[in-house]
């Protein structure tokens, strides 16, 4: 069956489900949520979602939110099928999982509000929080230690294999690196340049750039 | 094997996990980490913790942080023991995990600002952002009319039973009702009153304020 995910090819959230469906081989029809006109606010996708946010899925009778429990439920349903993205042993899935809240609550805690002052405000016109930007950055140059030194001794944030944990930060990184002046902090980082140039050379990552077409 | 987890039971993030083992009756050893000494920021705590955070645990070879993964694991491996924190099927699964999102990145990123700003700051004689702490209490309103509306149809955040979806929330909740003057924003909405009345007369979290001893 086609999953129908509700939102935007060029949106994070989204492309966090449609890569995982992308490196398993699921089939997704993307049903367009126009983001610019404030559709995901309307009553029509506030059933779908009721924080008013994409993506939302829906399958057969299955409606979930949540782009990091959609990934990990079909992850994990579809384990068999295409990349592994969880890990063998409960143990490896703890691990995958604890890099996946890691993403949520260090990496894209900074690096969300840094793109929206740094990206997406201009955009509308709105003045940038410049002491908050200069705030961040601090906080990122921090955060990137960590995985600096994670990925000296770890190919992948899981460890051994391209899972979860690596692919829950590609939206965010590929704001950070193709659209602020910030991607020298990664370049910088042996193992943190050595960890982007990999994952973001992998087959399902390009098809989802040919389809996000910026 | 005794799990060794180190933080304080007096703080939240720790509390989540502890939760988890008192309801599925693992046994556990907090080892106190003095976070008023700053001591999540020294070298021995950053070799267990790397970004200074508590909670961390040992279990055997098994190290891992995040309180949330930490609780998913448990609640996964031991499936059997004690209360059933995750549901049956791997459905079920998906929609606890999406409302263990939702207390992360809705009802605790404003929840935790706020606790920051109405208990934290005066304690250590910081100046509390007032503007801050009243667009926070709009969102936090607009929030729980959310969860309002998903427990007017079911008993619990995941459906039918108790699961990590509702304990996830409970250490902010705490916080909430005990400690702010917000409590009637809980106590006004009869379905999120009903819950959280329910929840927090379970025998696990009573043990858990009794260890706590506020």
């Amino acid at each position: 069956m086609v999953v129908k995910v509700f939102g935007q090819i060029k949106a994070a959230n989204p492309q966090r489900v449609l890569l995982c469906f992308l490196e398993k081989g699921i089939e997704f029809e993307v049903i367009h949520v126009d983001l610019d006109k404030l559709e995901q606010k309307k009553s029509e996708h506030l059933l779908r979602q009721p924080f008013g946010q994409v993506p939302a899925i829906e399958d057969g009778d299955l409606k979930l939110f949540e782009s990091r429990a959609i990934a990990r439920y079909y992850a994990t349903k579809y384990a068999d099928q295409g990349t592994d993205l969880l890990g063998k042993t409960l143990e490896k899935r703890a691990i995958v999982d604890q890099w996946v809240e890691v993403e949520n609550n260090y990496f894209y805690a900074v690096a969300l509000p840094l793109v929206i002052n740094i990206v997406f405000k201009p955009m509308f016109g709105e003045p940038i929080d410049v002491a908050l930007v200069e705030e961040l950055k601090v906080k990122f140059d921090k955060v990137l230690d960590v995985y600096e030194n994670r990925l000296a001794t770890n190919r992948y944030l899981g460890g051994d294999e391209f899972t979860l944990a690596d692919l829950t930060h590609m939206p965010g990184m590929r704001h950070i690196m193709n659209e602020t002046s910030l991607s020298g902090l990664v370049t910088s980082r042996e193992n943190l340049n050595r960890w982007w140039n990999e994952i973001s050379a992998r087959p399902a990552w390009k098809k989802l750039m040919e389809l996000a077409a910026y």
